[in-house]
C-alpha cells in the first residue's frame, strides 16, 4: 500500500476508572486500506475505538495518536467528527423525540459549516439521502423515527451504518458493528463499507468474530490482547483465529 | 380564608348571576357551601403533598368583572390563536363576541357563550344534560369555587356525525392590573361532541400582563360513541399568575380522545385531569408537558379510569425543568373490576437542567381486573452523558448537542398531536421557551 498515513498511533497508554487497558498500542493506517482489531473480550479493543472517538471517561496516560499529522488527543469529540473521523458505536443512544432525519442533517451540516460549504436544507438533503437509504436498505419510515429509540438491536447498527454512508468519513472506526447481527445484516454492513471504500478513506474495523471478514478484504489484520497489539497480518491471520481461537496469540505484556 | 368567597358568592348570587336558570342557581348554592366544608388544601393532604396553594389561599382575591372594558385589542387575542379557525374568546371568564370569530363552523354546530346558552330553550337543555356532571365539585374545594360562581364560559356542541374541518379554539384571558388589588376568575369549558363526530377544539390561558392574578379553571369533554375529538389545553399565563385547573372527560364506546396538556406559565399550577373511559373499545392518549424554569412550580395529577373492558390508554408526561423549577406529576390509572383486557400505559420523564431544579413523579396503579396489561414508569435526572458524547461525536458541539436533547424530551411529546398545524405552532412555542 502507497497511501499517505492517515492515522498513527504511538506508544498508547490508556486507563479508565484508574485501570490500565491500554498498555501501549501502534498502530498506522493509510489512506485506501481497511484494517480489522480482533482480540478476545477485554482486549481493549472497545477502549481504543472509544479514545479514537474522545469518550470522556478514558483517559489517554502516555502515548500518542496524529491524524493527519495533527494531535488527535488535542481535538474534542465534535472537532474529530468535523475532521473527518467516524466511530460507529458498539450501542449506539437512542435520542428521544429527534427523528433520524433531523439528526443527521444536524450532523452533516455541522460538518459543512466547519468546512466552509453551505448548510443543507431539509428538502436538499432529503434528496441526497434517498441513496444513501438504499445502500442498506431501509424505505423512508426509518427517517421519521426519533433516532434508534425503540429500534432493535440490528436497526440500531444499521444507523450507524447510514450514518457512515451520510457522513463519508476520512476514517471510519467501527466498534463491533457486526456484533448482534443476523448474517444477513452482516453482509448489508459489509457490503455497504466496501462500497464507501476508497483511495483517500481507511477503515477500522473492530471485531470479535471472522465472519464479517468473508465480505470485506481487511490489508491488514491485528491481534489485540492484553491491551496491545501481539500480531498483524493479513487476512490468513484471521482465519487461522477462527480456527485456533486467542489462546495461542498470548504472550505477556510489556513492561509499561 | 374561605369566608370572604362566601361574601363575594353572596353579592354575586344577588346581583351579576340572577338571571340563571333556577337549577343552575341551586347548584351554585350548594358548592359554596361545600367550598366553606372543604376549605382550601393543605399540604398534609396525600393529593396536596408536594404543592403548597398558601399563596392563593393568603391572597385576597376578588372576582373580576367578566369582560369589563377596556377590552383588550384584537390584535392581543389573535397573537395568542395558535390557527387561523374559529375562535371564542373569553376576558376573564366572559365571553366577548367582538373578539370572537365563527366563520366557517358548520350548521348544527353550537359554539359560544355558556351564559346565552342557558337562557336559550334547546342549547340551554343541551347544556343542562352534562354541565357539573363530570367535574367533581362535591370533592374538590376548587372545582366548587368554580361551580360556586358559574356564570359563563365557552359551550361547545357537535352533533352527532358533524366533522369540524379546521380546529375550534377558545382563548381565555385574564386582564391584570388596576387599583383594587389581584383578581381571579373562573373560566368553564363544557365540550360536548356526540356519536361519530369529529373536532379538534384547543383551549388557550393567557394573561395580558404580568401581574398577580388567579386562573381557577374547569372544564368539561364528553365525546360520544364513535366520535374522534383532540383537545389542546395550553397554559402560557404570566410569570406571577396562578392557575388552578380540573379537566373531566367521559369517553363513550369505540372513541378516541387525544388530551394535550401544556404547561408553560405561571407562579403556581395544578392542573387536575381525569379521564373515565366508560364504554369497550374506547381509546385515550394523554400527553403532557411542563417546560419550567425561575421559580415555577407546576403539578399535574392525572386519573385515568378504566371503567370498561377492551380499552387503551397511553398517557405520556414530560417535564423540563430549568433554575429552581419545581415539576410534580401523579399519575394514577384505576382499573375497575370488570374493565378486563385493559391495555394501559403510562410513563413521566423528568428532565432537571440545573441542581436546584426538581421533580417529584408518583406513578400509582389501582387495579381490580385480572386480564389486563398494565405497564407504567418514570424517570428523573439531568441529560444523559453518553447521549451528549453521542451528538458530539457526530460533530454537533455540547451546547448544540444539550440543546438539541432538551428539545427532543419536549418534541416527544409534540410529535404525538395529530394537528400538524397545531403541532407546529407549539413546536415555535415551546422552542422560545426553551431558548
Amino acid at each position: 500500500m502507497t497511501g499517505n498515513v492517515l492515522l498513527q498511533i504511538e506508544n498508547l497508554h490508556a486507563t479508565v476508572e484508574g485501570r490500565e487497558v491500554l498498555r501501549g498500542v501502534d498502530l498506522v493506517v493509510r489512506t485506501g486500506e481497511v484494517h480489522a482489531i480482533m482480540g478476545p473480550n477485554g482486549s481493549g479493543k472497545s477502549t481504543l475505538a472509544q479514545v479514537l472517538g474522545g469518550h470522556p471517561a478514558y483517559t489517554v496516560t502516555a502515548g500518542s495518536i496524529r491524524y493527519e499529522g495533527k494531535d488527535l488527543l488535542a481535538l474534542k469529540p465534535e472537532e474529530r467528527a468535523r475532521e473527518g473521523l467516524f466511530l460507529a458505536f458498539q450501542y449506539p443512544v437512542a435520542i428521544r423525540g429527534i427523528t433520524n432525519a433531523y439528526f443527521l442533517r444536524s450532523a452533516v451540516n455541522a460538518i459543512r459549516k466547519h468546512r466552509g460549504e453551505e448548510e443543507l436544507g431539509p428538502v436538499e438533503f432529503m434528496d441526497a439521502l434517498e441513496e444513501k437509504l438504499k445502500l442498506i436498505g431501509w424505505d423512508d419510515s426509518y427517517l421519521n423515527r426519533p433516532v434508534n429509540d425503540g429500534f432493535s438491536g440490528g436497526e440500531k447498527k444499521r444507523n450507524e451504518i447510514l450514518q457512515l454512508a451520510v457522513l463519508e468519513p476520512k476514517l471510519a472506526i467501527l466498534d463491533e458493528t457486526d456484533s448482534g447481527l443476523d448474517i444477513d445484516a452482516v453482509k448489508t454492513v459489509a457490503q455497504t463499507v466496501e462500497k464507501l471504500r476508497r483511495p483517500d478513506n481507511a477503515t477500522v474495523l473492530v471485531t470479535h468474530y471472522y465472519r464479517i471478514l468473508t465480505h470485506i478484504q481487511p490489508d491488514i489484520v491485528h491481534v489485540l490482547s492484553a491491551g496491545w497489539i501481539v500480531k498483524s497480518g493479513g487476512k490468513e491471520l484471521a482465519l487461522e483465529l477462527e480456527e485456533r481461537g486467542y489462546d495461542w496469540t498470548r504472550e505477556p505484556a510489556p513492561v509499561a | 380564608m374561605t369566608e370572604h368567597y362566601v361574601r363575594d358568592f353572596q353579592t354575586f348570587a344577588s346581583n351579576g348571576a340572577a338571571g340563571a336558570p333556577a337549577w343552575l342557581r341551586e347548584i351554585r348554592e350548594g358548592a359554596i357551601a361545600r367550598f366553606a366544608e372543604l376549605g382550601f388544601p393543605t399540604m398534609k393532604q396525600e393529593e396536596w403533598r408536594f404543592t403548597s396553594v398558601a399563596p392563593i389561599a393568603e391572597t385576597r382575591f376578588t372576582l373580576a368583572p367578566a369582560a369589563h372594558s377596556p377590552l383588550p385589542a384584537p390584535a392581543e387575542v389573535e397573537r395568542l390563536q395558535l390557527g387561523a379557525g374559529p375562535r371564542l374568546v373569553f376576558v376573564d371568564g366572559g365571553y366577548v363576541r367582538g373578539l370572537s370569530s365563527l366563520a366557517g363552523l358548520p350548521n348544527g354546530v353550537y359554539a359560544g357563550s355558556l351564559a346565552a346558552a342557558l337562557q336559550a330553550g334547546p342549547s340551554g337543555e343541551l347544556a343542562r344534560a352534562h354541565l357539573t356532571r363530570l367535574a367533581h365539585w362535591r370533592d374538590s374545594a376548587f372545582a366548587a369555587l368554580n361551580t360556586a360562581f358559574l356564570a359563563d364560559g365557552a359551550f361547545v356542541h357537535v352533533p352527532a356525525g358533524c366533522v369540524l374541518a379546521q380546529p375550534l379554539e377558545v382563548v381565555c384571558v385574564a386582564t391584570v392590573g388596576g387599583s383594587d388589588g389581584p383578581k381571579v376568575a373562573h373560566p368553564r369549558g363544557l365540550i360536548v361532541v356526540e356519536r361519530g363526530a369529529q373536532a379538534v377544539v384547543v383551549e388557550t390561558f393567557a394573561s395580558l400582563g404580568d401581574g398577580v392574578h388567579w386562573t381557577n379553571a374547569v372544564s368539561e369533554v364528553v365525546v360520544g360513541e364513535g366520535a374522534r375529538v383532540e383537545y389542546y389545553r395550553v397554559q402560557r399565563e404570566g410569570r406571577r399568575g396562578y392557575h388552578v385547573a380540573t379537566t373531566q372527560s367521559r369517553q363513550e364506546r369505540d372513541s378516541y380522545l387525544g388530551l394535550h396538556a401544556i404547561t408553560l406559565g405561571g407562579t403556581l399550577a395544578r392542573h387536575d385531569i381525569t379521564t373515565v373511559l366508560d364504554g369497550t373499545g374506547a381509546e385515550l392518549i394523554l400527553n403532557g408537558l411542563y417546560v419550567l424554569g425561575g421559580s415555577q412550580h407546576a403539578d399535574h395529577h392525572t386519573v385515568i379510569d378504566h371503567a370498561r373492558p377492551h380499552c387503551a390508554s397511553h398517557e405520556f408526561f414530560n417535564g423540563v425543568l430549568a433554575e429552581r423549577a419545581h415539576g410534580v406529576f401523579t399519575g394514577r390509572i384505576i382499573v375497575r373490576p370488570g374493565a378486563q383486557r385493559t391495555d394501559s400505559k403510562q410513563t413521566n420523564n423528568n428532565l432537571l437542567l440545573s441542581t436546584e431544579a426538581r421533580a417529584d413523579s408518583q406513578p400509582q396503579l389501582e387495579i381490580h381486573a385480572d386480564d389486563v396489561k398494565c405497564t407504567h414508569g418514570s424517570t428523573v435526572g439531568p441529560l444523559d452523558p453518553t447521549a451528549l458524547y453521542y451528538l458530539q461525536s457526530r460533530g454537533l458541539s455540547p451546547e448544540t448537542a444539550r440543546s438539541l436533547l432538551t428539545y427532543g424530551f419536549a418534541a416527544e411529546i409534540l410529535g404525538r398531536m395529530r394537528s400538524a398545524d397545531l403541532r407546529d405552532r407549539l413546536d415555535r412555542l415551546v422552542r422560545a421557551e426553551l431558548a
